[in-house]
C-alpha cells in the first residue's frame, strides 16, 4: 500500500501547459505569444551581447571557483543590484539603510520577502494580515504568499476591462477604509473613510459589520510593466497612492520583474520605487534580471529591503539569513556574477543599457505595428491600449472565447486571460496574428 | 512614520556551521585553520575545482546555448543522470520509470521540498526521526515545513562509533508510517557508517515497522571514493521494497558548491503514481522559485553523460576520498608522535569528509581561542581542512587540549 496511493493529480501550471501545447503543434505558422521571455525579430532567444562577453570573462578568470557564496549571496551583486532600483545617488543608501539579500529570481525574492513578513511584520507570525495582489495579477502572486502561511490574500482593483485601463478610483478605494454592513439580502451599506455617508437603495436588516483594507495591510505594487495588463499608474496616480498608503499605515511590496524592459530607460522604469522611498516608506522590493539581462534560468533575483535605519536593517538580514538557510542555503553563484561583472564596470554596465534599450525597442516597435495593422484591417473596436500599454504584455481584450478561437483555428498560442507577450511578434508573423485577432474579435462573440 | 516596522525583530543568532567560516575570516593569526564546513580543500589548503568540471564548462561554453527557463523540475538529461548515479544504471525502478526524480536547489532545497511535500501529503504521523547527532540543519528544514523532529539513537560517544544496538531498540518504537532519515554514507557530523550487515538488520526492522525512508546522500564518492559503494545502502533499502525519498548533492562530490546542484527522488508505486507525484512536486518548487538554475545542473550533466568526463571525474572524486583517508591515518599518526595516551582509532574508522574527534565543547574552545582551529562546537572537523603541511599542528593542538 503506497504512502502515496491518495496523492491527487494537480493541473498543470496554465502559463508552461501552453507552451507545451505550442511545442507540440505542428502548424508551420503556430505563434506563441504566451511565456514571458524576449524573443528576436527571428522568434529567437537572445542571449545578450554583453552576458556573452561576461560569461567568458569568467571562464578565463582562472581565480574563480565553485564555492558557496555567502547565504545572503554576492556581496557586489546583492549592492550593485539595490543601486540599480534605487539610485545610484540614492539617499536611503548613503544613509546604510538599504540591505539586499541575493535570491533565485524574482519568484525567490517575493519568496523571502513573503516569509519574513508571515514571521514578523505585524506582529509576531501573524498571517492573518490581508495580502492585496493586483486585480489581475501575476498568477503566482497569490501562491507564493499563501505558501508562506498568509491565509487571506485578496484583490484590490486594478484593471478596468470596459475602458481597458487602470481603475484608478477602484485602486484608490481598496486602498481606503470602508466600513461596511452587509444585508441579510447581500446588499452593502458603505460608510466613507472621513464621513458616514450612506449608500444605499433598499432596506435591510443589518448583518454584520466588516472593514476592507485594514491598516497593515500588504500591498504588493508592480513598479512598471504590469504583469499581465501592461497598464501602470502615471506618476500622478503613484503620488496619491502613496499619499494614502502612508497614511493608512500600509506596507508597501514592490515586484519589479522588468526594470528598463518597459521603457527601455533604466532610472524611469524606476521611478515609483524611488518615489515611494523618498517620502519615507519602510519597504520591500523584489527584483528580477531574468528579463532585462535575459539570464531566466540562472535565476538571478534581488529583495532589496529600505528599512528605517542601520540597526533594523541588520536585525532583519539576520533574521533573513535564517530562512534562507532552510530555503536553499545559499544563492547559486553565475547568474549573480555575471550582473554583479557587469554593472560594476563602466563599459559593461553601459554596454547593457543598451542591450536593454535594443529589446525595449524591438516591443515598442511591434506594439506601434500591430495597432497599425488593427487599425488598418478596420478590426472592431479600439486598439490605442496596445501602444499605451507598457513592458513585455498585452492585455488585448479578447475574451475566453476569441482565445480558444485564437489557439484552435489559428495556431496563435496566448493566455486565456487575452494575454500576449509582444516579443512573441515578429515581422514575420505579424500580419498573421493581425488577421487572426481580426478573425477571432469579427466571428466570436 | 518615524518607528520602524521591525522594532520587534531580534537579532538572529549566527548560523552554527557558516558563522564558524566567518569567525576565521576574521581571525589573523597565520597559522589559522578552518576545519568548520565541509568543503574540500587540496593539500595546499586551496578550493579545488575539478578538471572534469573545467571541460564539461569549455564543452558548454562552444554550444552557445540559450538562456530560457527550465521546466519546474528542472532539467531533463540532469533529473535522468541524476537518478541514475544513485539507483544505479540498470536499477529495476528506472526500467520500470516508477521513480520521479526532480533537479533541485542543491541538497538543502531537495530536503526541503521533501519535507514540503511530506507535510502537504504524508498521511502518517508527522514526525521525523533524525540519527542523532544529524546535520543542524535538518532540523530547522524540516520544522519550517511543518513537520517534528524526534531522534533515535545513533552515535556512541563512548566508542566515537555506531550505537547499532541503541539504533535498533529506538527504531523498533517508532511508530508506524512515521518518516525516518537515514544517511546513505558519510554520515554527518560524526563520520559512523553502518557496515553492509548492519544496514540489512536495519532494513528489516524499518519494513517491520512501515517506516518511510528519506536517505539523505551529499557524499556519493566521497565516502570510499567509490560511487557504487557509496550508493550501496540506497540500493539495497530499495531492492528491499522500501519506496524511499531521496535527496542527493553534487556541492562536494563534484566541487559545485555554490552552482547548487542536486536532486529529489520519490520512488513510487508504478509511473501513474509518479506522474501525479510529479504534478504534485511541481506545485510546491513554483511559489518558492518556479524553476531552478542551470549553470550547474548542465555541468553536472554533461560530466555524467560524457563517456571521458564521466571517468576523469571518477579518478579525481577517488582522488579527493583519499587525501582525505591519507590525512586522518597522518592526525592519528601525528597525535601518536605528541605523545597522546587516547585511542583515536576512530578518527581512522569514520568515513568522508567529517570527523567526529570526540571534543567536548570546552576543549574545542580551547583549541580555537589558544590555536585558532575553528570547527563547530560538537567537536565536528572537516578533514577536507587538514593538510601535510599543518596535520602536525592540527595534532599539537588537540593533543595539547586533551592530555
Amino acid at each position: 500500500m503506497s504512502v502515496f496511493c491518495e496523492v491527487p493529480q494537480a493541473a498543470p501550471v496554465a502559463v508552461f501547459k501552453l507552451s507545451q501545447d505550442f511545442n507540440n503543434d505542428q502548424f508551420p505558422n503556430k505563434v506563441n505569444l504566451g511565456v514571458g521571455a524576449y524573443r528576436t525579430d527571428e522568434g529567437q532567444p537572445w542571449v545578450l551581447p554583453v552576458v556573452k562577453k561576461v560569461e567568458k570573462i569568467i571562464v578565463q578568470d582562472g581565480s574563480l571557483n565553485h564555492e558557496y557564496l555567502p547565504i545572503l549571496g554576492l556581496p557586489d551583486f546583492r549592492s550593485s543590484a539595490s543601486k540599480i532600483a534605487l539610485g545610484e545617488d540614492s539617499p536611503a543608501i548613503q544613509e546604510n539603510r538599504v540591505g539586499a539579500v541575493q535570491c533565485l529570481g524574482g519568484t525567490g525574492a517575493l519568496k523571502m520577502g513573503a516569509e519574513f513578513l508571515s514571521r514578523f511584520y505585524n506582529g509576531n507570525k501573524n498571517t492573518k494580515t490581508p495580502i492585496y495582489v493586483s486585480a489581475p495579477t501575476w498568477e503566482n502572486h497569490n501562491a507564493v504568499f499563501a505558501n508562506a502561511g498568509f491565509e487571506d490574500v485578496r484583490p484590490y482593483k486594478y484593471w478596468d476591462a470596459e475602458n481597458r485601463g487602470l481603475d484608478f478610483a477602484g485602486f484608490l478605494e481598496d486602498l481606503e477604509v470602508s466600513c461596511f454592513l452587509t444585508g441579510l439580502n447581500g446588499v452593502r451599506l458603505y460608510f466613507g473613510h472621513d464621513s458616514f455617508s450612506l449608500g444605499v437603495n433598499s432596506t435591510c436588516s443589518i448583518f454584520c459589520l466588516q472593514q476592507s483594507c485594514p491598516e497593515h495591510s500588504v500591498f504588493v505594487l508592480h513598479a512598471c510593466a504590469h504583469n499581465p495588463t501592461g497598464t501602470d499608474p502615471t506618476q500622478e496616480q503613484w503620488m496619491q497612492i502613496a499619499e494614502v498608503m502612508m497614511r493608512r499605515k500600509l506596507f508597501v511590496f514592490f515586484d519589479s520583474a522588468y526594470q528598463g524592459f518597459a521603457s527601455g530607460c533604466l532610472d524611469k522604469d524606476a521611478w515609483a520605487v524611488r518615489y515611494f522611498v523618498s517620502v519615507g516608506f519602510e519597504m520591500f522590493c523584489a527584483q528580477s534580471f531574468s528579463k532585462n539581462f535575459g539570464l531566466y534560468n540562472e535565476r538571478v533575483g534581488n529583495l532589496t529591503i529600505v528599512a528605517r535605519d542601520a540597526d533594523n536593517l541588520k536585525r532583519v538580514l539576520s533574521q533573513m539569513e535564517k530562512i534562507v538557510r532552510t530555503t536553499w542555503s545559499n544563492p547559486p553563484s553565475q547568474g549573480a556574477r555575471i550582473v554583479s561583472i557587469t554593472l560594476n564596470s563602466p563599459e559593461l554596465f553601459t554596454e547593457w543599457k543598451d542591450n536593454v534599450k535594443t529589446m525595449a525597442g524591438r516591443v515598442l516597435m511591434m506594439r506601434a505595428q500591430l495597432k497599425a495593422k488593427l487599425q488598418g484591417l478596420g478590426t472592431p473596436g479600439t486598439w490605442e491600449h496596445i501602444t499605451e500599454q507598457i513592458g513585455m504584455f498585452s492585455f488585448t481584450g479578447l475574451n475566453s472565447k476569441q482565445v480558444e478561437y485564437m489557439v484552435k483555428e489559428r495556431h496563435v498560442y496566448l493566455m486565456a486571460s487575452g494575454r500576449i507577450n509582444m516579443c512573441g511578434l515578429t515581422s514575420s508573423n505579424i500580419n498573421y496574428v493581425a488577421e487572426s485577432i481580426h478573425e477571432a474579435v469579427t466571428r466570436v462573440q | 512614520p518615524l518607528i520602524s516596522w521591525w522594532g520587534g525583530v531580534q537579532m538572529g543568532p549566527p548560523d552554527p556551521i557558516l558563522g564558524v567560516t566567518e569567525a576565521f575570516k576574521r581571525d589573523t593569526n597565520p597559522k589559522k585553520m578552518n576545519l568548520g564546513v565541509g568543503a574540500y580543500r587540496d593539500d595546499h589548503g586551496k578550493p579545488f575545482v575539478l578538471s572534469c568540471v573545467r571541460k564539461a564548462e569549455e564543452l558548454i561554453t562552444a554550444k552557445h546555448m540559450d538562456k530560457e527557463y527550465l521546466p519546474i523540475g528542472g532539467l531533463g538529461d540532469f533529473s535522468k543522470c541524476c537518478a541514475q548515479l544513485a539507483l544505479g544504471a540498470d536499477s529495476e525502478v528506472l526500467k520500470s520509470s516508477r521513480n520521479i526524480t526532480v533537479q533541485t536547489i542543491s541538497g538543502t532545497g531537495s530536503l526541503r521540498i521533501g519535507a514540503n511535500f511530506l507535510a502537504r501529503f504524508h498521511g502518517g504521523p508527522r514526525d521525523v526521526y533524525l540519527p542523532k547527532p544529524s546535520w543542524g540543519n535538518h532540523t530547522p528544514i524540516f520544522r519550517d515545513a511543518g513537520m517534528q523532529l524526534k531522534a533515535y539513537r545513533y552515535y556512541d560517544p563512548s566508542t566515537c562509533g555506531f550505537d547499532f544496538k541503541g539504533a535498533l531498540d529506538d527504531i523498533s518504537k517508532i511508530p508506524e508510517q512515521s518518516v525516518i532519515m537515514l544517511h546513505a554514507c558519510a554520515h554527518n557530523p560524526t563520520g559512523v557508517d553502518p557496515k553492509p550487515e548492519q544496514w540489512k538488520e536495519i532494513s528489516d526492522l524499518v519494513k517491520k515497522r512501515n517506516l518511510l525512508v528519506f536517505f539523505d546522500m551529499a557524499y556519493q564518492g566521497f565516502a570510499s571514493g567509490d560511487i557504487d559503494r557509496d550508493a550501496w545502502a540506497v540500493r539495497y533499502f530499495i531492492e528491499q521494497g522500501h519506496n524511499i525519498l531521496l535527496s542527493q548533492s553534487f556541492a562536494k562530490n563534484m566541487g559545485l558548491y555554490g552552482e547548487r546542484v542536486g536532486g529529489f527522488t520519490v520512488v513510487c508505486n508504478d509511473t501513474e503514481e509518479a506522474k501525479r507525484v510529479e504534478s504534485q512536486l511541481k506545485i510546491l518548487i513554483r511559489p518558492i522559485y518556479s524553476n531552478p538554475p542551470m549553470n550547474g545542473a548542465r555541468i553536472a550533466a554533461t560530466i555524467l553523460n560524457t563517456p571521458d568526463l564521466r571517468s576523469l571525474w571518477l579518478e579525481e572524486v577517488h582522488f579527493m576520498a583519499n587525501r582525505i583517508i591519507k590525512m586522518r591515518e597522518q592526525l592519528v599518526a601525528g597525535l601518536k608522535k605528541e605523545g597522546s595516551s587516547h585511542n583515536w582509532q576512530h578518527v581512522i574508522d569514520q568515513i568522508g569528509m567529517f570527523c567526529f574527534t570526540g571534543l567536548k565543547p570546552e576543549q574545542v574552545e580551547r583549541l580555537t581561542k589558544e590555536f585558532s582551529v575553528y570547527m563547530t562546537k560538537d567537536g565536528r572537523i572537516s578533514m577536507a581542512g587538514v593538510t601535510s603541511a599543518n596535520v602536525g599542528y592540527l595534532a599539537h593542538g588537540i593533543h595539547a587540549v586533551t592530555k
